[in-house]
């Protein structure tokens, strides 16, 4: 982290700011042209993503610990903000995802406007969202950091408020605050920790706000003071990620979201959160994060199995997704508390897996939605039977979220289950080490939750695609017939068999996974199993810069 | 290591090639997967085919093992860097020693076997192609499993079986039951995967690796008491052990395994015989030096080891229930449990070389009872696997499946010459010369009771009075005019297994393709016989590769290294030498059972009204609680699902959900309703005066944002933002103030 890469520095500013460029333009194109405000944004979603891809082939693996693209620039001089940004190998892949999931979610958009409609006003939202994740992934400055932080929150806040279900303004509203609340907090705890590293500084001048300054000067903030700062940091992520007993928002917000909200919600908001712990928290204060790391642990344990028995108790399908998060990040959590390499890169490894897993989910509670009207699971059953292959992908997506090898779900897991059962301990570590007897029960409980996992997933398969169709919806089927036929469980062949069904039959037949919702899912769904496969191709980008980070704990 | 065996020895191309065992099929499951619909025959080639491919690598490679244990022990290891984190590297690769080719030979003839069984057997099925592609997937489970040179990989393997268990047990979800079944069998392993995960956690803790062989291995470092402290490697084998247990259905979580009777039975075949339950026998036996000095347990001077006593109690356990099923195919999953307690017992007891054996030649007979069990349901019994109502009476109809069934029998119960004697016998002679007398007994009762069943099921099934389905078949070719009974079959002949439901599935549609009816008069055609004859001859002679009363033990000469013990002292005992007076009790007992229980099953089934047997549980009260006891299954049922997870599962997510909405979520509310009571107040009082400026300001900019969307509270939210970013600024000073 040390020695930075200042190759192509215009490169990481383009692809922040490149969807602004296409909000500019949509401000300028009739609200009443639809498909030309719809185009011109998926195409600077386009645009975004092949800068992100041209980032990618540009990105020198052999430093992927190091910085690069690196620049830096004065910004707001007074109070010492400056214009930082660079990209290592923790940052890539969510940065990358970023613009993978905004794409994909406008794909999905483009037949999919939900209710009130204004797609105008819904895509420029999306565009500014991206700007907003892109730039919290490769800000170099607390400052900026804290600026792109908020930025995601007031797109987000008028996608679940506009468009949203029924109680949507309560939910907007609730994700609003509480994250503000949060975020008010966060802002206290840099703002302090800047003041306090600053009065500490052999020379006061050269303090400012970019992330190097606090790595090299947040060690010598004495341990009372740096636990205090540390506390602000965690409310503020915790909220964010959220961590139990922060997470009431979230299964709202979720609930009340539209499809493309929920998703991106899910796929990469949540994870600004913990970003902020392993990029922020943890290496700015490690003194303090030695005394947090039990707690986080604690909570994170908690949030696992808490979250696993919110979900078995739900009727509605989503929102048994909103609390299986909860349950999920639990596990990214308890990795970041090890605070050993092991913990650290499953936790980011986490993080991307139920990014492309929960993403897929919602996107899949959202068809479900648009085709039967309800998510109450007592409605739905028989699923494989009338859409059968948008029951198999939930099958699939299901099955990677409940942590099954050879799925990116289970890479997330079950290295965070290894990594806690041996934390960071030992003789002379300059921070201390943790206890090993706790972490040890935490894991054990934690196993549990991949049990109780398998159960609310399993249940939640079981009753919606299993069986044959309620009353309400028998004879619906996509293939007109109550799917009995031979050839009516194909869930593979991407011919788009539903849309003659739907042709046929007129519109009360239930279509099977339509073009759109091919274009949009089959990428995430071949990187699950891409990443579940090859594990390495993530951790190999994580892990020089992992290392780097925990290297001041002195662990192995 | 290997460079070292390389530069002596040439190694094999099959030796260094074993990886593609596993890999042919995983690759085929997603040909059968994106093209199988558009073959002529459904993707069932392309299974067939990869099985076969993976059975000729096998093949070559227990050749070239048996060649290679000539002048070496090593074991022949290839890997890749699968995953990497700090120091840690995990690999994904091959460890080929003795045990896994054992394995891999196995695991890969049966699954041929059963596939082209299954060609027939699931004919015209609906979901035909997912039903090879979930059986090719789960013989790449079991096979990447068992050539798994690290217990990550081992991990991987162990969870695709049980996903693909779900998924074949769950074939035919439209009933809820299959679909109960499944989830019950994947809810159940999960559970004990738990100590799977946790028991893997914790071997990284205690050995500071995850590879399974090599000198600074699992197993090397055990052996060797390279490690802290004892009582952390117990607690390690302990946790595997739930997995194992759960797996191979051991009590008290054998109660998954007769439910997964709901399968097709090629399914039940293969899951029984050589993959999926013989996973947590293998587990054990793959890491033997982790539970043999993990699970010592020294009580009162005298060592015993744990594992024989969850051993011990599953042969009995299992065998008694056994007894008061009427499904066949019930009967054979009792059985198995049974059996996988003899190879745990004599895990337990030291005899490793026994109880791998056992694996061996039980896959083969069990594979085959299975095979036989679906023949008779496919061709004589009218789909039905009801042994009172459906069957009896079919030795004649079905000559070669009676014959390969008796056979395979002979071989389960031990009688002397067919190969489970072999094993069995070894097992429990083990037991007594190792000094662990009372699981030498609970093996001579075991053995009793196994003949005492089996003989029972046999009775019942092709002696007698034909009935029901069978009495149907039996008559059906001598006058052919049963067109009701052959309407009613010709609707059901989708390959659905129904388990002594009263109501037959009329709802399922029928299938035409044009095959006859299934009352020929002969057997069931040769895509079923063919396996069965295979299996059988098997079952008869497999038992010879290590034949202690002749002296002939190759099979223990090329599985030797793979133990990760020495024999003799410090490690294992050494088998005992065979005498037949030791062997003569279980052949006394194996006859007794036989005598017996035929004496029974005559006086109680059918033939005689008057006699004093018939009915006996409803006249005596004793009798009649046993029987009730053992046909809810010792009430383990009823404690896990009624008690535990209905009675204390769902009220606590019940609870924790309402704590969230109203407890947490009701502090979220109050400190809204009162922050914004408060920010009235502030608002009248404070804010139009103190902070008017910031708040005009931001508040103006959202207005702005949020009134080219929609009025949507926008004011009422910069307000608090406005606030609390004021609030911020005082909480940073005085937190700096405080502190410096």
């Amino acid at each position: 982290m040390h020695d930075v890469l200042q190759n192509q520095q215009w490169l990481l500013s383009l692809g922040v700011f490149l969807p602004l460029a296409g909000v500019l333009v949509m401000l300028f194109i009739p609200k009443s042209d639809e498909s030309t405000v719809k185009g011109v944004a998926i195409l600077t979603a386009a645009a975004t993503l092949l800068v992100g891809i041209y980032t990618m082939t540009q990105f020198d693996y052999g430093k992927a610990g190091s910085l690069q693209f690196f620049t830096t620039n004065n910004w707001i001089t007074p109070i010492k903000a400056t214009y930082t940004i660079g990209l290592d190998g923790i940052s890539l892949p969510l940065y990358v995802l970023s613009m993978i999931i905004t794409l994909l979610v406008m794909i999905y958009s483009w037949d999919h406007v939900p209710s009130p409609g204004n797609p105008k006003a819904f895509f420029i939202l999306m565009l500014v969202l991206q700007t907003g994740m892109a730039g919290t992934f490769v800000a170099q400055d607390l400052i900026l950091f804290f600026v792109f932080f908020e930025v995601v929150l007031l797109p987000m806040y008028f996608m679940i408020g506009v468009w949203g279900g029924e109680n949507r303004q309560y939910a907007s509203l609730k994700f609003f605050l509480y994250t503000m609340f949060g975020s008010a907090l966060m802002l206290v705890s840099f703002i302090a920790l800047f003041v306090v590293t600053r009065s500490h500084a052999a020379d006061p001048e050269a303090a400012n706000f970019s992330f190097k300054w606090f790595l090299e000067n947040g060690a010598d903030v004495s341990k009372n003071t740096a636990i205090w700062i540390f506390a602000g940091m965690f409310i503020g992520f915790a909220v964010k990620v959220p961590m139990f007993p922060f997470h009431t928002w979230l299964p709202d917000a979720h609930t009340q979201a539209p499809t493309q909200g929920s998703v991106i919600l899910a796929a990469i908001l949540l994870k600004l959160g913990t970003y902020g712990f392993v990029r922020i928290a943890i290496p700015f204060l490690p003194q303090a994060a030695t005394k947090w790391a039990p707690v986080i642990g604690i909570l994170a344990v908690i949030g696992i199995i808490y979250g696993a028995l919110g979900c078995l108790a739900q009727t509605d399908m989503k929102r048994l997704i909103a609390f299986s998060s909860v349950a999920h990040m639990g596990f990214v959590m308890l990795g970041i508390a090890t605070l050993t390499p092991l913990g650290i890169n499953a936790a980011l490894f986490g993080m991307v897996a139920h990014g492309l897993i929960t993403g897929m989910l919602f996107f899949i509670a959202g068809s479900v939605k648009e085709r039967y009207h309800t998510l109450e699971i007592k409605r739905l059953s028989g699923l494989l039977q009338q859409v059968p292959k948008l029951g198999w992908i939930l099958g699939m997506c299901a099955m990677a979220s409940l942590g099954l090898p050879g799925l990116a779900g289970f890479w997330g897991e079950f290295p965070a289950i290894l990594s806690s059962w041996n934390p960071l301990h030992g003789e002379g570590l300059p921070y201390g080490g943790l206890s090993l007897s706790l972490f040890r029960w935490l894991t054990v409980i934690a196993a549990l939750g991949t049990v109780l996992a398998a159960g609310y997933l399993l249940w939640l398969y079981q009753r919606t695609a299993f069986g044959n169709p309620t009353a309400e919806f028998a004879g619906l089927g996509a293939d007109g017939d109550h799917g009995h036929d031979a050839h009516g469980h194909d869930a593979h062949g991407a011919d788009a068999h539903g849309d003659d069904a739907h042709g046929e039959g007129g519109h009360e037949l239930l279509h099977d996974v339509n073009k759109f919702e091919w274009i949009a899912w089959t990428p995430l769904l071949i990187a699950i199993v891409v990443f579940g496969v090859l594990p390495q191709l993530m951790f190999k980008l994580f892990d020089p810069g992992v290392v780097e980070l925990v290297k001041v704990f002195g662990g192995k | 290591m290997f460079a070292e065996a390389e530069a002596t020895h040439a190694v094999g191309w099959f030796l260094e090639h074993a990886w593609l065992i596993p890999v042919i099929p995983a690759v085929a499951f997603f040909l059968i997967i994106f093209f199988g619909k558009k073959m002529p025959r459904g993707g069932s080639e392309i299974g067939i085919a990869a099985m076969f491919a993976s059975f000729v690598i096998a093949a070559g490679t227990t050749y070239q093992w048996t060649q290679w244990t000539h002048h070496s022990e090593e074991a022949i290891d290839k890997t890749l860097t699968w995953w990497s984190s700090g120091p840690l590297k995990f690999a994904i690769g091959q460890h080929i020693d003795g045990l896994a080719v054992m394995a891999l030979v196995l695991v890969a003839f049966i699954s041929t076997l059963v596939q082209i069984y299954s060609t027939e057997y699931v004919r015209g099925d609906r979901r035909y192609t997912h039903f090879f592609a979930s059986l090719t997937l789960f013989s790449a489970g079991m096979l990447t499993m068992v050539l798994a040179p690290n217990m990550v990989q081992f991990v991987l393997g162990w969870e695709i079986m049980g996903l693909c268990s779900f998924m074949l047990i769950g074939h035919w979800w439209e009933e809820e039951a299959n679909a109960r079944a499944a989830l019950k069998a994947f809810f159940t392993v999960r559970t004990g995967d738990m100590g799977l995960l946790v028991g893997t956690a914790m071997l990284l803790a205690v050995f500071g690796t995850l590879d399974i062989g090599g000198e600074h291995g699992i197993n090397a470092m055990a052996a060797a008491g390279e490690f802290d402290s004892k009582s952390m490697l117990m607690w390690t084998a302990i946790a595997l052990f739930i997995a194992a247990i759960g797996k191979s259905g051991q009590f008290p979580l054998h109660t998954w395994l007769p439910d997964a009777m709901a399968g097709p039975t090629p399914v039940s075949s293969l899951l029984h015989s050589s993959t999926m339950v013989v996973a947590g026998v293998f587990l054990v036996a793959r890491i033997y030096p982790v539970f043999h000095i993990g699970l010592d347990i020294n009580v009162a001077g005298h060592h015993f080891n744990f594992i024989a006593v969850i051993g011990g109690i599953t042969i009995l356990i299992a065998a008694g229930l056994a007894f008061v099923q009427n499904d066949i195919k019930k009967v054979l999953a009792y059985s198995t449990v049974s059996q996988l307690g003899y190879m745990m017992m004599g895990l337990g007891v030291g005899a490793w070389m026994p109880a791998v054996f056992h694996i061996f030649t039980h896959a083969f007979f069990k594979c085959c009872l299975f095979l036989c069990a679906g023949s008779i349901a496919h061709t004589g019994s009218h789909h039905s696997f009801d042994m009172k109502t459906d069957m009896g009476g079919l030795r004649k109809k079905m000559p070669v499946t009676f014959v390969t069934w008796v056979i395979s029998t002979a071989a389960l119960c031990g009688v002397p010459f067919f190969s489970g004697f072999f094993s069995k016998d070894e097992i429990i002679d083990s037991a007594h010369a190792n000094d662990y007398t009372v699981f030498w007994i609970v093996g001579l009762i075991g053995a009793f009771m196994t003949t005492a069943y089996m003989t029972r099921a046999t009775y019942l099934t092709f002696f007698g009075k034909a009935r029901g389905g069978a009495a149907h078949f039996v008559d059906g070719h001598e006058d052919h005019s049963h067109d009701e009974a052959a309407d009613e079959v010709h609707h059901d002949i989708d390959g659905h297994d129904t388990h002594a439901h009263p109501a037959h599935d009329d709802h399922h549609a029928p299938l035409n393709h044009g095959k006859p009816l299934p009352f020929a008069p002969d057997d069931s055609p040769w895509q079923i016989t063919a396996p069965l004859i295979l299996l059988s001859f098997l079952a008869l002679v497999s038992g010879y590769l290590n034949a202690a009363p002749f002296h002939w033990h190759s099979f223990e000469h090329w599985l030797e290294s793979s133990i990760g013990l020495p024999l003799g002292e410090g490690g294992i005992p050494e088998p005992p030498t065979f005498e037949w007076v030791n062997a003569l009790p279980s052949v006394v007992l194996v006859l007794a059972g036989f005598a017996v229980s035929l004496f029974l099953s005559k006086k109680v089934f059918f033939n005689d009204e008057k006699s004093p047997f018939k009915g006996l549980t409803e006249r005596n009260a004793l009798l009649g609680a046993g029987h009730k006891f053992l046909v809810n299954k010792y009430y383990l049922d009823a404690l896990y699902e009624g008690v535990i997870v209905k009675a204390i599962a769902h009220p606590i997510a019940k609870a924790a959900y309402w704590v969230n909405q109203n407890v947490l979520d009701g502090v979220v509310n109050g400190v809204g309703i009162t922050g914004r009571r408060t920010g009235e107040w502030m608002y009248r009082n404070v804010d139009q005066r103190v902070v008017d400026g910031v708040v005009n300001g931001s508040g103006a900019t959202a207005r702005g944002a949020g009134g080219a969307l929609q009025p949507v509270q926008s004011g009422k939210v910069s307000m608090y933002g406005a606030l609390l970013f004021g609030a911020a600024a005082v909480g940073a000073l005085v937190l700096v103030l405080v502190n410096s």
